[in-house]
């Protein structure tokens, strides 16, 4: 072992910012991090073993302890839900002999759940060692089973087991066609780096991610500053549930997403870029290996670029399960080796982000579709959308419809427009923009995808009448308690309170104060937490109470109190060492009361 | 005098330790009997309550006879209060929570050093121990609560006045304690 | 002319590069805080020194002050909601303040009397969590511990040493020390350490020093932290 992360230390250059990418290596080859592992790296990246620790503990996919050598994590997405996610797990861990969440005695596999894969269309879905599996059913389990008891490697499973689809069902302004590789770079070097801009500017795109920064003026910002050492990142860390467009986009157009953080890079005077990949997207990972690696044989990449001059290179940085380090602080705590934190602000990333030097932080469709502006031209884009919402919105549709997949929309199209492209009937609402959006009832269909509306980052999820609403309030809740990162108050309790508040109605424990004592706490956790993560943990039950106050108060008993636990149950292990079996052995959760 | 004020009050998983203090109000009793009369209370030796004004309560639940005196309070009280640390927070009882009640039995009654004749003791007059100790607003809606390990005789002499001169009863900071 | 915020319609004049807390402090306005101390670098964690700056809430021991800034601090709906993120504070962790040698000195109980907490308001987490005890002169009680990471800050920044860290994600979230063995005693830390001093709690506590000032004649039994904290972090405010 001590060869082994030698090796890789040395390979990373005993860079401490590159410890996840370390670590995920370790991770691979032993299925935990070793003690012996720690004690080494300690001393050869020069940082404490406390560092180490927190890093370890802080990502989903690093375990202190030994998992499986065939670790099979399965998506816990709303959508994999409604696909029979709970069935297929019981019945695979049933086939294993392995319980959810623990390793099976022979060592050989571990189960567990996993936050949204970002396979949304093609689920239920999951990971075998950090490998995307996709369509999970019971047949394919069946084989999976056999392979694992085989212990045959990975690389003999069948093919169709891991096979990924872009399902690309309409294409628009940047899906139509591919951007001859170089194409865009050359355009906005004729044209010159300042009028790019402009154009970028005039296209009004603003970025992708959600927040809808104007890209151009990001981009200037930087570009302004003192320091000349700076940085152009691409988040591809897709975490939010329902969002699998930057999959498919770095799958089939990842020439034109480095095209556009080259051309960035040319107006904010940039030399090195990263694309932060989410772990769960491992299986891209070799792919756009190849094709960095085709664009500096190109001269695309690399050094005096085309001739031009102009010096930058682009490296993957794999994350490691961990939705927060979408926020671009929290990314670029990431890329530094650390735990995924959101920083304090300001300073923003512009003026101070990785290693403190000014960063130009995008999402892969924004890089995308600037790439495409630098082509055409700002007109070209600007044309089509809204007055304020100008250009496309790539959308990642799933749940109830017959085709889930990537749809292209100019903004400005209505949700309606959508439901019927996409074949959803009989629509009870539809999850715009992801757990951290908004639900929207069936009466809201005329609204509109678009900055000044309906914004989106891209996720679109349609339930149909046969679904109950709160069964996904339910699963938003939990999973935003799940990856709050713990570094504020409200946040970090909040999201562990409003999951207790949420069970004890859903639970039929609620009494007649419970949901203004839920509301209250949503909006403590709205107001007060750190980052947009709790800003907006609290959405999906603010938006169903505002929309279905009925469904709740339904839940709730026609009395002033109830506890939030089970009483009676609390008895049990009383009850079965005195061996008792009385009436008077057991706890009714209401209170009888015998004035009435 | 008629219509006095109706007063109860109990000790759940708790030490007496707030009634104690609550009797240090000493002289100011005679001033309280005045106006107040005591229902049920270790005072009294009366058993049930009944159409009470004021419910005190202390201590923690830790088992199923404080369920049934606690909901006794909620349903003949018009004020339940919640009196000092235990009842507030679950306060030293709840330190077992953290111990599997299985482990704390058995230690008790079964391997625990010196035991002898070791069984869990088994009867229908014994109430039965929840698995975790649960302060008393998490069982019924509590109105008020009085701080303190225990709260001092001014907390209960400031607060009773309060309620008994239709004040809203509020504690100055000196009168804030947690130990 | 030199800038100015106003706090509560109060004029507060500020230097470039001072948060608003700065000000506020150095012009004699307590905001309530636990995770900060002027000593070391802001953290921004525990979100009680909330304020409103024009109409948006910003943590005001990490915002920059700014000319004409409106800031808002003891607005009824920021103390109410100050009180709550404190409730919260207290039912994740297990404060049993009774059986605790911090209390009357210790700051989260401190705060929480200045904001009038009478109740914890949320369930109660009881969480387990561990006592490491095996240091001959600090120990440490996790139960206690509110993530304020003033003890990471203090042995980074004025010991010059590592040895404590938050690890964890979420409510998952505890303190850890730099050793192999994960106790306190295999760590370099020492008992006159600025680290084991800093704790707001008694999550970090110099063993046999607890009782040496009777429960009822500590700091906080007979002044508010407000006034405390102007005289001892400003100790131009001291009397």
């Amino acid at each position: 072992m001590r060869q082994f992360i030698q090796g890789i230390a040395e390979n990373n250059h005993y860079q401490a910012t590159h410890l996840l990418q370390i670590l995920r290596q370790i991770q691979s080859r032993y299925h935990y991090i070793p003690e012996a592992a720690i004690e080494q790296l300690s001393a050869a990246l020069s940082i404490p073993r406390t560092q180490i620790i927190s890093v370890i503990e802080f990502y989903s996919f690093f375990h202190l302890a030994p998992r499986g050598q065939y670790e099979l994590l399965i998506s816990d997405s709303i959508t994999d839900h409604m696909l029979g996610k709970k069935s297929l797990i019981d019945y695979l861990a049933n086939k294993l002999g392995v319980v959810v969440g623990a390793v099976r005695e022979d060592g050989v596999v571990s189960l567990d759940n996993t936050s949204c894969t970002g396979m949304c269309d093609q689920g239920p879905a999951g990971l075998v060692n950090g490998y995307a599996l996709t369509r999970l059913d019971r047949p394919g389990i069946d084989k999976i089973v056999a392979l694992i008891n085989q212990q045959k490697p990975l690389d003999e499973w069948p093919g169709e087991l891991f096979q990924v689809d872009d399902n690309i069902y309409k294409s628009g302004l940047l899906l139509n066609r591919q951007i001859e590789h170089g194409v865009a770079l050359k355009s906005a070097l004729k044209r010159g780096i300042k009028e790019t801009l402009k154009e970028i500017d005039n296209s009004g795109l603003r970025g992708r991610g959600g927040a809808g920064f104007k890209t151009a003026t990001k981009w200037q910002f930087c570009s302004e500053e003192q320091q000349t050492e700076r940085y152009v990142v691409c988040n591809a860390d897709e975490g939010e549930p329902g969002t699998f467009k930057d999959r498919v986009l770095l799958n089939s157009y990842a020439d034109q997403v480095f095209e556009g953080m080259t051309v960035c890079a040319a107006i904010i005077g940039a030399k090195q870029g990263f694309l932060y990949l989410r772990g769960e997207y491992l299986h891209l990972h070799d792919k756009l290996q190849s094709i960095l690696e085709q664009r500096r044989q190109n001269g695309l990449l690399g050094s005096n670029i085309l001739g031009e001059g102009l010096d930058f290179d682009i490296e993957i940085c794999l994350g490691a399960g961990a939705y927060i380090c979408g926020e671009e602080s929290a990314l670029i705590e990431s890329m530094e080796g650390k735990a995924g934190i959101p920083r304090n602000r300001p300073p923003y990333p512009v003026t101070q982000g990785y290693l403190g030097k000014p960063t130009v932080v995008n999402n892969v469709e924004t890089f995308l579709a600037a790439a495409g502006i630098a082509v055409n031209g700002g007109d070209w884009f600007a044309n089509i959308g809204t007055e304020k919402s100008k250009g496309t919105k790539i959308l990642s549709i799933s749940g109830d419809c017959a085709h889930p997949g990537i749809y292209e929309y100019p903004f400005g199209t209505t949700v309606q427009t959508v439901l019927n492209d996409c074949g959803a009937d009989d629509v009870l609402g539809v999850q715009v923009g992801g757990p951290s959006g908004t639900f929207i009832s069936n009466q809201e269909f005329d609204r509109k995808l678009a900055f000044e509306d309906l914004a989106t980052g891209g996720s679109f999820i349609v339930f149909n009448a046969s679904r109950n609403i709160l069964d996904m309030v339910h699963n938003f809740t939990h999973f935003f308690a799940h990856e709050s990162c713990g570094f504020c108050t409200p946040c970090r309790v909040g999201t562990s309170l409003l999951q207790k508040q949420l069970d004890k109605i859903i639970e039929g424990h609620g009494s007649a104060g419970d949901v203004v004592a839920l509301e209250e706490l949503c909006q403590l956790v709205k107001n007060y937490s750190h980052c947009g993560l709790g800003q907006t943990a609290a959405n999906p039950i603010l938006t169903t109470l505002e929309r279905y106050p009925d469904l709740y108060q339904s839940r709730l008993k026609e009395i002033s109190y109830e506890p939030g636990f089970d009483l009676d149950g609390a008895l049990e292990t009383a009850r079965r060492m005195a061996n008792r079996y009385d009436a008077g052995a057991h706890l009714a959760q209401l209170e009888v009361n015998e004035h009435e | 005098m008629a219509n006095k004020i109706r007063v109860a009050t109990t000790s759940l998983a708790g030490c007496f330790g707030c009634h104690m203090s609550f009797l240090d109000i000493d002289e100011r009793m005679l001033q309280l009997v005045e106006v107040v009369e005591f229902d049920r209370s270790p005072i009294t030796d009366i058993e049930h309550c009944t159409n009470c004004d004021i419910g005190l309560i202390e201590g923690g639940v830790c088992n199923s006879e404080n369920v049934h005196v606690l909901r006794e309070f909620r349903n003949n009280c018009k004020i339940l209060v919640a009196v000092g640390a235990c009842a507030i927070n679950g306060g030293l009882p709840a330190m077992r929570n953290h111990i599997p009640l299985e482990e704390c039995l058995n230690e008790a009654y079964l391997d625990g050093i010196g035991v002898e004749n070791p069984q869990i003791p088994s009867d229908i007059e014994l109430p039965l121990l929840l698995d975790q100790v649960r302060p008393i607003h998490e069982v019924v809606k509590i109105d008020y609560f009085l701080p303190g390990c225990p709260p001092s005789a001014d907390v209960f002499w400031k607060f009773l006045t309060d309620l008994i001169e239709g004040r809203e009863p509020s504690l100055p900071y000196e009168l804030v304690h947690y130990d | 002319m030199s800038k100015t915020i106003t706090i509560d319609g109060k004029t507060i004049p500020f230097e470039e590069g001072q948060t608003i807390m700065d000000a506020a402090m150095a012009a004699g306005v307590y905001i309530p805080h636990l995770c900060h101390q002027p000593e070391f670098t802001p953290h921004g964690s525990c979100k009680l020194c909330t304020v409103k700056v024009n109409g948006r809430n910003c943590s005001a021991c990490t915002f920059p002050a700014a000319d004409g800034q409106d800031v808002l601090n003891q607005a009824e709906e920021l103390i109410e909601d100050r009180k709550k993120i404190t409730q919260m504070l207290f039912v994740e962790g297990n404060h049993f303040c009774p059986s605790c040698e911090k209390t009357g000195n210790c700051q989260l109980q401190a705060v929480a009397y200045h904001l009038n907490m009478l109740d914890n308001h949320f369930p109660l987490f009881y969480p387990d969590r561990k006592v490491d005890a095996s240091h001959a002169e600090v120990m440490i009680d996790h139960n206690r511990c509110i993530f304020c990471t003033l003890c990471v800050r203090a042995s980074q920044q004025k010991d010059g040493k590592d040895v404590f860290a938050i690890s964890g994600r979420g409510i998952h979230k505890h303190l850890i020390v730099n050793a192999q063995s994960g106790l306190l005693k295999d760590t370099d830390v020492d008992a006159s350490d600025k680290a084991c001093a800093v704790c707001p709690t008694g999550a970090i506590l110099v063993k046999r020093t607890g009782y040496q000032v009777p429960i009822g004649e500590r700091i906080y039994d007979h002044k508010q932290i407000d006034q405390v904290s102007l005289s001892t972090e400003h100790p131009k405010h001291g009397e």
